[in-house]
């Protein structure tokens, strides 16, 4: 068996090992390397509920154009123990390119054997040969070593000399190595740097969510730790003293919600971020933030259910979920960014409007969107400015003042002569408990009328195409780097696609762009075509044909490309 | 400060006669006069049922929310804004039933607020099933044969877990009760009183006249500040005792320990926002 491999501009490598393994780190140093090299670079990873054994695996694209998106295809895979071999085996062809440590793997398959234990060991033990198989793949991908030791010295810059100079020792062996294994077996490189990539960000989905937020003047949240939502949480609390951000773990997510309700009653601005089963415990609370007209930003991490479901894995199942969640009718939008730089967008937004309509704004994502990272070519500036809905109160101040278009203004305890009186049951002007039946019609009405003005100022969703377009793909959230990708790939001149950002309302001439379609068909990542199901309660079209994935894995590329 | 200050005007009362909130409503607004308490920056949160209708017959500010759950609002409402005073009132059921864990973990916090638990041993406002506390043999249309269950005891509970002021008042003896409210409410950290008041309507057993013939006043001889000797008086069988079990002053309080205020002791709604911080971390990222 040859391993002669020609890389054109777009390579997929994949690591696959156990938890504990060190993949993640192998990840961290590599996608940097590659950043810094001046390469597009596209991260994502699946991973097992557990802290140790199973096995989890990273993939990372590095391409001379931007990449955002998962493919199936891998092109060097990198297996760091034998039961990696196996996890990954049903995307292995003949043109993936394997490499290893034969030792380590027990396989009787033709690897190209790559002996990093015991280059490890010469160094000074096995926890270098993480390092090794990162300058192994530097040196496949003909980066310079000076850049790597630039990466190695940020990462372990306040590490003794020692330790720095072992893994530049390390990455060095690794990087010669790969060299060789590229002339010794014809495996050439030709991809293209950018320098333009070297000064641009990389950044996560958890950590534009997080941005977004804190752009959009979060200043407090309050949540109970559940994948794939914590990463939200753990960024804020990191940089919560600079950021001038109150962070509390609640004892669950009923408290979580609730604080967050008392936070903005008090004149804070907060936020919730939490997964399927967490948001099911904050149903409550968010019936009470509709009854009461508070503000509240809610990031609903989506994850598969029912139930626990896979806690680690990806679905889009949660949107009828925050669509119908609560007890009564009340006002919501709902917000599903598919990229890093909507995910900030949406997250800022979520506090305009939150505040603006003084009503609950859903940030959906899901666990794809919030693990994956890459470079953002153009990323969103901060605005100097968060616009503050709070007025100084009078001392004839009624909170649920009637007013034309159901706003009244909000005022918060301790800010001017007024009092504010808020209550979960049915109120008057005051706030004051009543059971007056023209009073509940026109509260009723006075809080259903701000979903009048909603579709004003809701995101119109982007198109993509052509005039006399004769199939429309819709989709919305995550899926959208893996739509784009796969209908650039089939070429289709006749294809266009319209993703939405704000699911709910809906704006826009979203029922013009279907009927302008022969065939209009919706992606989506769950079992059931929940999106579909929402445009047609608010077009009165159906969509003619769903591509469906519930398997708790994201769409890749190819996957779309077959079915789209 | 008169009474009057904290005086509605119109107040449509959903309480019986004879109830012991009354008693309580009373004594709150004369308490609050007493203490000159500044009404724009007092606010009292309560969940729901005939306890925590309190609020909604005083000129206060208040979060009425839901059900068992006043204690998270609380919480973060003095966390943010430290300015404000604020009570959590509610019954037994509400803070004790429904929301259980929240009082667990509000303890555990330690804010600086007032938690005041109207203890009827009955549920009010649902007509007259079995709370928490009520005490084993009590029959009511659910419990047929009696409650089977232990009563939950809160100040037990509460000196487990180190609570910083823990008390039991009952309404029917004004002066100790308001005493021991004041300073309750004046105490700096997470304060529970737990407040014996009869339900007219539908506690036959714990009434006024029960009351006073099972509890007697704590003495002298009592050291709020032993929490063993306190946990014992929370345990003693036989008449229930009433004062101040238990006092831990100057323990951290919560907001106080916020890396939110560590360079800026404003109220979060009188900050300016800052764009330099979140741009200086997007920074970080293009490295």
């Amino acid at each position: 068996m040859s391993f002669e491999r020609t890389f054109r501009d777009d390579i997929s490598i994949v690591l696959a090992g156990e938890a504990g393994q060190g993949v993640q780190t192998i990840e961290q140093i590599l996608t940097r390397l590659f950043k810094q090299a001046g390469l597009n670079v596209f991260g994502t990873k699946e991973y097992m509920s557990r802290v140790r054994g199973g096995t989890n695996s990273t993939e990372i694209r590095v391409a001379s154009f931007p990449i955002a998106a998962f493919v199936n295809r891998v092109d060097i895979f990198v297996p760091l123990d034998a039961k990696a071999m196996d996890h990954l085996k049903p995307r292995l062809t003949d043109k993936t390119l394997t490499v290893g440590d034969r030792e380590n793997l027990k396989t009787e398959k033709e690897i190209l054997n790559a002996p990093f234990s015991k280059m490890a060991a010469g160094i000074g033990g096995e926890l270098f040969s993480n390092m090794i198989a990162a300058g192994f793949l530097a040196g496949i991908l003909h980066i310079e070593l000076a850049i790597v030791y630039e990466v190695i010295q940020y990462f372990f810059g306040k590490k003794s000399a020692d330790i720095i100079e072992k893994n530049c020792t390390a990455a060095k062996q690794g990087l010669e190595f790969g060299r060789e294994a590229c002339a010794k077996h014809r495996i050439h490189c030709e991809l293209k740097r950018d320098p333009e990539v070297v000064g641009q960000i990389m950044i996560s989905g958890h950590e534009a969510v997080a941005l977004g937020a804190a752009a959009g003047g979060c200043n407090f949240i309050a949540s109970y730790p559940m994948s794939p939502s914590t990463g939200v949480l753990t960024f804020l609390a990191q940089h919560g003293a600079e950021l001038g951000i109150l962070v509390e773990q609640a004892e669950d997510e009923i408290a979580a919600m609730n604080m967050g309700l008392g936070s903005w009653y008090a004149g804070g601005r907060a936020m919730v971020t939490t997964s399927g089963g967490g948001f099911a415990l904050m149903g409550e609370g968010l019936s009470l933030a509709g009854a009461i007209e508070s503000p509240m930003v809610i990031h609903l991490a989506q994850r598969p259910g029912p139930a626990t479901g896979l806690p680690t894995r990806t679905e889009q199942g949660d949107l009828e979920l925050a669509l119908y969640a609560g007890h009564g009718e009340f006002p919501r939008v709902l917000l599903a960014p598919g990229t890093v730089q909507d995910a900030f967008l949406c997250a800022s937004r979520a506090f305009y409007l939150a505040d603006k309509y003084q009503i609950p704004v859903f940030i959906l994502t899901d666990q794809y969107v919030l693990d994956s990272f890459y470079n953002a070519e153009e990323f969103p500036s901060v605005s100097g400015e968060v616009t503050y809905f709070v007025v100084q109160t009078g001392s004839d101040y009624k909170r649920y003042r009637f007013t034309e278009n159901g706003i009244s203004p909000r005022g918060i305890p301790g800010f001017g002569e007024g009092i504010v009186c808020i209550d979960s049951d049915e109120h008057d002007e005051g706030g004051y408990i009543t059971e007056d039946s023209d009073v509940r019609t026109a509260m009723v009405n006075k809080r259903l009328k701000k979903q009048n003005l909603l579709p004003e100022d809701a995101m119109a969703p982007e198109f993509f195409g052509k005039e006399g377009y004769k199939k429309l793909v819709l989709g919305w959230g995550s899926t959208f780097h893996a739509i784009r990708e796969a209908l650039r790939r089939k070429g289709e001149g006749d294809t266009a696609f319209l993703y939405f950002k704000q699911v709910y309302p809906l704006s826009g001439k979203v029922a013009e762009y279907m009927r302008q379609a022969k065939e209009v068909v919706c992606a989506e990542n769950n079992a059931t075509g929940q999106f579909a199901k929402l445009i047609r309660r608010e077009t009165g079209l159906s969509v003619d044909r769903k591509v469906l994935k519930y398997d708790g894995l994201p769409f890749s590329v190819e996957d779309l490309v077959a079915k789209l | 400060m008169e009474k009057t200050a904290f005086e509605l005007k119109e107040c449509d009362v959903a309480w019986c006669p004879g109830c012991g909130n009354f008693g309580i409503l009373n004594l709150m607004k004369e308490i609050l006069a007493e203490l000159s308490a500044d009404p724009q920056k007092l606010v009292f949160v309560s969940g729901i049922g005939q306890a925590a209708k309190i609020p909604q017959y005083m000129k206060v500010h208040y979060f009425n929310g839901l059900h068992g759950r006043a204690l998270p609002p609380a919480t973060a409402i003095k966390a943010t804004n430290r300015e404000l005073t604020v009570i959590a009132e509610s019954g037994d059921g509400d803070m004790y039933g429904e929301g259980g864990n929240h009082f667990l973990h509000a303890i555990r916090r330690n804010p600086d607020i007032t938690n005041i638990v109207h203890n009827n041993m009955v549920y009010g406002l649902t007509k007259g099933q079995a709370s928490p506390t009520s005490e084993k043999g009590f029959k009511t249309p659910i419990q047929v044969n009696g409650v089977i269950l232990e009563p939950f005891n809160p100040l037990a509970i509460a000196i487990a877990l180190d609570a910083s002021f823990v008390a039991r008042v009952f309404v029917g003896f004004r002066d100790h009760a308001k005493q021991i409210l004041k300073k309750a409410i004046l105490h700096k950290g997470y304060a529970l009183v737990d407040v014996f008041q009869p339900c007219v309507t539908f506690n036959k057993m714990n009434t006024y006249q029960w009351f006073r013939e099972h509890t007697y006043l704590l003495d002298d001889s009592h050291d709020p500040k032993d929490r063993t000797q306190a946990f014992g008086k929370a345990t003693e069988a036989g008449k229930w005792p009433l004062g101040i079990f238990y006092q831990y002053e100057g323990k951290p309080v919560f907001e106080e320990q916020l890396s939110v205020y560590a360079q800026d002791p404003q109220p979060l709604f009188q900050r300016k926002f800052r764009k330099e911080p979140v741009e200086q971390l997007i920074r970080k990222l293009k490295e």
